[in-house]
C-alpha cells in the first residue's frame, strides 16, 4: 500500500502522464471503454429558470399580454429573440449555441417538467435529483443509481464539478467531487508524501471518513494528472479563469483523459428572477451559452458520443409580477445537445398560454414528464435496460418519449 | 434559582479570574467524556484549559452560564475591536448614507474614481462584518450565543453579495439576530421580518398592491418571494399545511412592508418603512383566519399566527434537535422541545434548557455523532490551537474553498449541518490539508504546535486506533494527525 503510494508520487514528480492506479484500474478502464464509450453531462439550473424567456413562444399574443415589460421582442426587432422555427425564438443572450442549433444537434423539449405541484425550490430540486417526485424519503440520487447500473469504471467515472456534493449523485456508488475554479487543482499540504502517508494509516479503515479519504486521494491523483497536463498544453501554463466555461472545459478534459469520466454533473445557481428578470437572464444566460459552446469545443470528437441535458426545478409564472420579474411556477423547457440528438427542433406538445390552458390558472402546463425526456438518454444513448431504467426511476411508468435521438 | 446561579457564577468568575484551580475533583472517564460532549455541542470546541475549567465549575454551572450569555463578561480585546468596526456600530440608515452608492451630483453621474472608492469602502464594511463574526466565534467566551447565531443566521439566511445594500447591512442584521438568539422566537421573527437586509434579500421591499396609489416605478405589483419563504423556511416548514392561496394572502398582507434606506421615511435609523400607499387594504383569509385590511398591523397579526402555530413549534424544535443532537433527531426529544416551545410562547432559552438537560442530549449514543460543518471544523481548529493573531479574512478564504464562506449561502435555506451535506472526498482532503497547515504553525506564522499540549486541550480523548497511529508516527507529524483525526471531525 505504502509502496504503491510512493510510486504514484514518483510518477507525478517525474511528470509522467500515466499513473499506475493498480492493475484493476487498468482492467476496468479497458472494459468500460469497449463496452460503453457514451458520455452524459447533466447541467442543473438551480433557482427555477424562466423557460418562457429562454425559448420564447413569439407567435403567442398571450405571451406578450402576460408580460408587458419583460416579454422579449419578436425576431428582427431590437433586442428580439433569435428565431428557431417560426414558433419559438431563443433568448439572444444564448447566441453562442445558435451554431449547434443550426448544425442540428441542439433540441428543446417545451412544456416539460416535474408533475409534482410543489413551488418550493428545495422540494422541487430534491425531487428532480432523487428522481422520485412527491417522495421525500428517497435516500439516493438518480445519477448515482444510474452509475450503479453502468459497467464499472474508474473512481472518476462520475464527477460532480461543484463545491458541495449534490443530492443527484448521493448514494452507494463512490463519485468524485472536483471543486470549481482554480481551487479544484491548486496544491494542498496533503500532497506532501510524508503527510499523506501518515493520514493514509489513520484512514485505512472502511468507515465513512476513511472511505471519503481513500476515494479523494485516488481521484485526486487522476484529476491532477489529467487537468495539470491538459491545462499546460491548452493555456501554455496560464491558469484558467474561474468561470463556468473554464469548469466546463475541465469536465471535458476529464471525459477525454485518463479519468474516463462518463457521467458529469454541474449546477449553476442564481436563476430565481423575482426582480428585473431580463437583466438577470442576460447576466446568467450569456456565460451558460459560452460554457456550453466551450464544452462542445473541448470535447472535440468525443462530442459525437456525448449527450448534454440542461434543466431546472420548475418554470415561472406566465404573468410577470410587480417587479419586472416572475414568481415560482410549473412547466419549463429542457435543453438537449449531443452528437446523436436530432436537433433543430422544439419537441413536446405545446399547450399554449391561454388562461384556460394554464396550470392552476397561472403557470405553463406540463405535457411531457421530465423523466420521459431523460429516459431516451439512458435507454438509447447509455444502453440502460428497461429493468435498470426502473431502478434509476422507481415508480415511473415510461410514456412515449419525445423522439429526439437519432 | 436565578440568584443562586449568579452567586455561583460570581464565585467561579473570581476563581477563574485569579487563574487558580484550587481543587481538581477526581473525575471518571465517563464524566470527562460528558464534559467534552457539553463543550463540543455548546461551543465551537475546547480551547486550551477549557476542559479543566468546566470540570472545576461543573457541567451544570457551565450550561447555565452559557444559557445566560449576558452573565459572562466579553473580554476587552474583543469589545475594543468590535467597537471600532462601523459595520457593527452604525445603523442601517447611517451605513447606507455613509457608504451606499454615490448619487448624481448636479445631474452628473459619479466618476469612475468615485465608483471605485465607493466599492472599496463598501467592501471594507462587508469585511468588518465577516471579521466580527469570526472573531466572536473564535474568541468569545459567550460560546453558546455564537453557536445560536450560527444556527439562526442560517435559519433566517441572507446572502451578503446579493446587492450593495446587503453588503452594508448584513453585519447589523447579525447583531439583531444575536440580540434575540436566546430570547422569544416571536421577537426574533419580527426583527428579521422588519430588517432591511431580509426585506432586500427576499425582495419584499418591492412587494406592492397592483392598484394601489403607490404602484409605480419599481413598485408595480405582488412579489411572493418573502411570503413563501417566511412560511416554508422561517416558520411552518414546507409541509406545514399552507396552500398557494395562503402564499398570495400573505404576500398581499406584506404589501408596502419595505425599506427607506436613506431614512427620510420611517424612524430614520432602522431603514424599515411601511408604505401604506402601496398596501393592499382589502381583507384577506390567511391560514383560515380573516385578517381585516388595516395596514402594518396585519403583518404583526400574521407573524403572531405563524409564531404560535403548532407546526412552527415543531419545525423549529426539529431543526434545533438536528443541530444539537443528531442528524436524525430522536422523536421523543423533538416532542418535548415542541411542548416547551408551546408552553413558553416560544422562549428559546427555555427550549434550549430543555434540550441540553434532556436525557437524549446526554445519551452517549449521540456523542461525537455530529459531523462538523466546514465552518465548525475550521473554528474548532483555531480554538484548539489557540491561534492569537490569525488573519480573519484568510480564515474566510479557507471557508470559501471548503464551500462555506461566512454569509455566502446564496439560497434562503442557509447552510445545512448534516454529515450527508458535508462529508465528501474532496472536502476530506481539504480538511486534512488545513489540519497540517495549522499544526505546522503556517496559518498564523508561528511555531509548530506541541502535540502533547494539543492532545491535552482536546481531553486526550481518542480511540485506541487513533492513539496507536499517532504513537507510531514521527513526532513532527503528530499534531497534524491530532487535528485531522476522526475525533476532531465530529462534535
Amino acid at each position: 500500500m505504502k509502496r504503491r503510494k510512493l510510486l504514484q508520487y514518483a510518477a507525478l514528480a517525474t511528470g509522467a502522464s500515466l499513473i499506475p492506479i493498480g492493475v484493476n484500474g487498468w482492467a476496468f478502464r479497458s472494459v468500460a471503454q469497449t463496452k460503453n464509450p457514451k458520455r452524459l453531462i447533466v447541467i442543473f439550473l438551480r433557482g427555477g429558470v424562466d423557460g418562457l424567456n429562454v425559448v420564447v413562444p413569439h407567435q403567442e399574443a398571450d405571451y406578450y399580454e402576460s408580460r408587458p415589460t419583460i416579454a422579449l421582442p419578436k425576431p428582427g426587432e431590437k433586442g428580439g429573440v433569435i428565431d428557431l422555427n417560426g414558433q419559438f425564438g431563443l433568448n439572444p443572450a444564448l447566441k453562442d449555441i445558435i451554431p449547434l442549433w443550426k448544425q442540428g444537434n441542439l433540441a428543446f423539449i417545451h412544456a416539460c417538467g416535474s408533475t409534482d405541484s410543489t413551488r418550493s425550490h428545495f422540494d422541487a430540486q430534491d425531487y428532480m435529483e432523487t428522481g422520485t417526485p412527491g417522495v421525500k424519503d428517497t435516500p439516493d440520487g438518480w445519477m448515482n443509481r444510474l452509475l450503479a447500473v453502468l459497467p464499472q469504471g474508474e473512481i472518476t467515472q462520475a464527477v460532480n464539478l461543484g463545491d458541495t456534493p449534490p443530492r443527484i449523485l448521493a448514494g452507494e456508488r463512490p463519485v468524485t467531487h472536483l471543486a470549481t475554479g482554480k481551487k479544484g487543482t491548486s496544491p494542498l499540504s496533503l500532497d506532501n508524501p510524508r503527510v499523506n502517508e501518515a493520514f493514509a494509516s489513520l484512514y485505512a479503515g472502511n468507515d465513512a471518513l476513511s472511505l471519503a479519504y481513500q476515494e479523494g486521494e485516488k481521484a485526486r491523483q487522476i484529476l491532477l494528472a489529467d487537468l495539470t497536463s491538459e491545462m499546460k498544453d491548452a493555456n501554455k501554463g496560464a491558469p484558467l479563469p474561474d468561470n463556468f466555461a473554464a469548469d466546463a472545459r475541465r469536465l471535458a478534459q476529464l471525459m477525454k483523459g485518463d479519468a474516463r469520466t462518463q457521467l458529469g454533473f454541474m449546477a449553476l445557481g442564481g436563476w430565481d428572477s423575482h426582480v428585473n428578470e431580463n437583466d438577470l437572464l442576460n447576466r446568467s444566460l450569456t456565460p451558460l451559452g459560452e460554457g456550453l459552446a466551450a464544452l462542445v469545443q473541448e470535447l472535440g470528437p468525443l462530442y459525437s458520443q456525448t449527450a448534454i441535458i440542461v434543466f431546472s426545478e420548475f418554470g415561472r409564472t406566465v404573468r410577470e409580477n410587480g417587479n419586472k420579474g416572475t414568481d415560482h411556477g410549473h412547466g419549463n423547457v429542457i435543453w438537449v445537445l449531443g452528437g446523436s440528438v436530432r436537433g433543430g427542433q422544439v419537441y413536446g406538445t405545446w399547450p399554449g398560454l391561454a388562461e384556460s390552458e394554464l396550470y392552476e390558472g397561472r403557470d405553463l402546463a406540463i405535457t411531457t414528464d421530465w423523466r420521459d425526456a431523460i429516459a431516451p438518454l439512458l435507454t438509447q444513448h447509455l444502453q440502460v435496460t428497461p429493468d435498470n431504467l426502473a431502478h434509476v426511476f422507481p415508480g415511473y411508468t415510461p410514456q412515449t418519449p419525445p423522439n429526439f435521438l437519432a | 434559582m436565578k440568584l443562586k446561579t449568579s452567586v455561583l457564577l460570581l464565585i467561579i468568575g473570581v476563581i477563574l479570574g485569579l487563574g487558580i484551580l484550587i481543587f481538581r475533583p477526581a473525575t471518571s472517564l465517563a464524566e470527562e467524556t460528558e464534559v467534552l460532549h457539553a463543550i463540543n455541542r455548546l461551543s465551537f470546541g475546547p480551547k486550551p484549559g477549557e476542559i479543566e475549567q468546566v470540570k472545576t465549575m461543573g457541567i451544570e454551572a457551565y450550561i447555565q452560564a452559557q444559557l445566560t450569555p449576558e452573565s459572562i463578561p466579553e473580554p476587552p480585546q474583543i469589545t475594543q475591536k468590535l467597537n471600532q468596526w462601523e459595520a457593527l456600530q452604525l445603523t442601517p440608515v447611517e451605513l447606507f448614507n455613509n457608504y451606499g452608492p454615490p448619487k448624481k451630483q448636479n445631474g452628473e453621474k459619479p466618476s469612475q474614481e468615485e465608483l471605485k472608492a465607493y466599492r472599496q469602502k463598501m467592501n471594507k464594511i462587508r469585511v468588518q462584518a465577516v471579521d466580527g463574526h469570526l472573531l466572536r466565534a473564535i474568541a468569545s467566551p459567550r460560546q453558546l450565543q455564537e453557536v445560536m447565531v450560527d444556527f439562526w443566521f442560517n435559519h433566517f439566511n441572507v446572502f451578503v453579495l446579493k446587492a450593495p445594500q446587503t453588503q452594508l447591512w448584513t453585519g447589523n442584521y447579525e447583531e439583531t439576530i444575536r440580540k434575540h438568539s436566546l430570547g422569544k422566537f416571536r421577537d426574533l421573527l419580527g426583527a428579521t421580518a422588519s430588517h432591511p437586509a431580509m426585506l432586500f434579500y427576499l425582495d419584499n421591499w418591492r412587494n406592492t398592491a397592483p392598484d394601489s396609489p403607490g404602484a409605480r416605478g419599481p413598485f408595480q405589483g405582488l412579489n411572493e418571494n418573502y411570503a413563501r419563504e417566511l412560511m416554508e423556511l422561517h416558520t411552518l416548514g414546507v409541509d406545514g399545511g399552507y396552500t398557494q392561496e395562503d402564499v398570495i394572502a400573505l404576500a398581499r398582507i406584506l404589501t408596502g412592508w419595505g425599506i427607506s434606506a436613506s431614512g427620510d421615511k420611517g424612524d430614520g435609523k432602522s431603514g424599515f418603512f411601511f408604505d401604506e400607499k402601496r398596501h393592499d387594504f382589502g381583507d384577506k383569509v390567511f391560514l383560515g383566519t380573516t385578517i381585516k385590511g388595516t395596514g402594518a398591523a396585519e403583518v404583526e397579526q400574521a407573524l403572531d399566527i405563524l409564531a404560535t402555530h403548532p407546526n412552527t413549534a415543531r419545525f423549529i424544535s426539529y431543526k434545533l434537535a438536528q443541530y444539537f443532537v443528531a442528524d436524525q433527531p430522536p422523536a421523543t426529544l423533538v416532542d418535548s422541545l415542541t411542548k416547551t416551545f408551546q408552553d413558553t410562547d416560544g422562549d428559546i432559552r427555555t427550549v434550549m434548557e430543555t434540550l441540553v438537560t434532556s436525557q437524549e442530549f446526554s445519551d452517549p449514543q449521540y456523542y461525537r455523532q455530529k459531523f462538523k460543518t466546514p465552518y465548525q471544523y475550521v473554528i474548532s481548529l483555531v480554538r484548539s490551537a489557540d491561534l492569537q493573531d490569525v488573519n480573519l479574512s484568510a480564515i474566510n478564504g479557507i471557508l470559501g474553498q471548503m464551500g462555506m464562506p461566512v454569509y455566502g449561502c446564496i439560497t434562503p435555506d442557509g447552510y445545512k449541518n448534516t454529515q450527508e451535506a458535508w462529508l465528501n472526498p474532496d472536502g476530506m482532503l481539504r480538511r486534512l490539508s488545513l489540519a497540517t497547515t495549522v499544526a505546522n504553525g503556517k496559518l498564523d506564522k508561528s511555531e509548530p504546535l506541541d502535540p502533547v499540549q494539543l492532545s491535552k486541550t482536546l481531553g486526550n480523548n481518542f480511540s485506541e486506533k487513533t492513539k496507536k497511529v499517532i504513537e507510531t508516527t514521527p513526532p513532527n507529524l503528530r499534531a497534524d494527525l491530532i487535528l485531522g483525526s476522526p475525533e476532531m471531525m465530529y462534535r
